[in-house]
């Protein structure tokens, strides 16, 4: 299965056509299937709550949006999280790559992993942990689910869902 | 002059218009001067008025005029770059320099110091940019409104708050009156 494919072309189906980016080595391959896109228009952004002040007015001008980002952002974005995407009740998929989990060669990124999902779970943002390659079948429930409630819901995607960070 | 007269300049612009309204006392002035359901007050997160107007410009065709301070982009100074990178011509981002953070109690900002947003705005790929006083923000506005171009404003002025209120509506019913507004 081609994941970045998969994740792309479930974004499609539901409708979600404004996808904004920050650069991320295990995400690259699916920013690159979304710049590729004809029916997601892709803005690349310079810092996460930028992106989702973007995500907020295309939601409020009527498009579907999605942010694709790193879980060290949630350190950034807690504030945008509560105060705009929460407090107006507006739905924003966060597609998040989980630096610091199962097979990170970085030592550093696990000092934020260690915070990332109980950051998540003080702001009741749901949250997913994508581990293992068919937990990305339920990606297509999730985007329903999101935007069904109205809220801000993470999809924390390790490195074994990317399979690894090859020879490091 | 002081932002809150310059909001009351264009008020009768900005009525037909959608606008996104900075954090704080902005929202409150231009709540209390004309409140529309055009209008998308911002409660929380400084910085965000230039990035809201422009997400929402790109996912629709209506004119949309985002309101911002000095020191709200100086907060997001990334917002410049994305802007000129990601042309909608149906974007106007109207920067009130007063060289002040207003909302705090007018403590001076590198604006209003050596920082010369327009300058800024021009190296970071922003076609049109204008500068102007505040007594020809409404002139400059129409004629940004009419050219159809993305454009860049910044409007030097005084600093200094009128004395308005705080916006007690439900932030959930500012959203949904300005997303059927938007659709209208």
């Amino acid at each position: 299965m081609n994941i970045d494919k998969k994740i792309a072309d479930d974004l499609v189906a539901n409708d979600v056509s404004f996808v904004t980016t920050v650069p991320c080595k295990q995400l690259a391959g699916v920013i690159e299937e979304i710049e590729a896109r004809d029916d997601i228009f892709h803005i690349p952004s310079n810092k996460e709550d930028e992106g989702m002040g973007l995500c907020a007015g295309a939601f409020m001008g009527g498009k579907r949006p999605a942010i694709i980002m790193q879980n060290t952002a949630i350190g950034v974005t807690i504030n945008t999280l509560a105060t705009l995407i929460q407090y107006y009740r507006m739905p924003l998929p966060m597609i998040i790559s989980y630096r610091g989990e199962l097979r990170e060669p970085v030592a550093c990124q696990v000092e934020m992993a260690v915070h990332t999902k109980a950051l998540l779970a003080q702001l009741n943002i749901p949250t997913y942990h994508f581990h293992w390659q068919k937990d990305v079948e339920e990606f297509d429930n999730i985007l329903k689910y999101t935007f069904m409630c109205n809220k801000p819901v993470a999809i924390l995607t390790d490195a074994n869902f990317w399979g690894g960070y090859g020879d490091q | 002059m002081i932002r809150s007269e310059i909001l009351k300049d264009i008020a009768p612009i900005l009525r037909d218009q959608l606008v996104v309204c900075n954090i704080g006392i902005p929202s409150q002035e231009l709540h209390a001067i004309d409140d529309q359901p055009t209008n998308f007050y911002m409660l929380g997160t400084m910085g965000l008025a230039s990035s809201i107007g422009l997400g929402l410009a790109l996912a629709q065709p209506k004119p949309v005029i985002a309101i911002d301070g000095d020191g709200s982009v100086l907060t997001n100074l990334g917002t410049l770059p994305t802007i000129a990178n990601n042309v909608a011509d149906n974007f106007i981002l109207m920067i009130i320099d007063n060289g002040s953070y207003g909302s705090t109690g007018d403590q001076p900002t590198y604006a209003g110091k050596k920082t010369r947003l327009e300058k800024v705005a021009e190296a970071c790929g922003c076609e049109n940019v204008v500068t102007c006083q505040g007594e020809d923000t409404g002139k400059v506005l129409q004629a940004a409104l009419a050219s159809r171009k993305m454009t860049v404003i910044v409007v030097k002025c005084d600093s200094g708050n009128a004395k308005h209120p705080v916006i007690t509506m439900d932030p959930v019913v500012i959203r949904d009156r300005f997303m059927k507004a938007v659709q209208a």
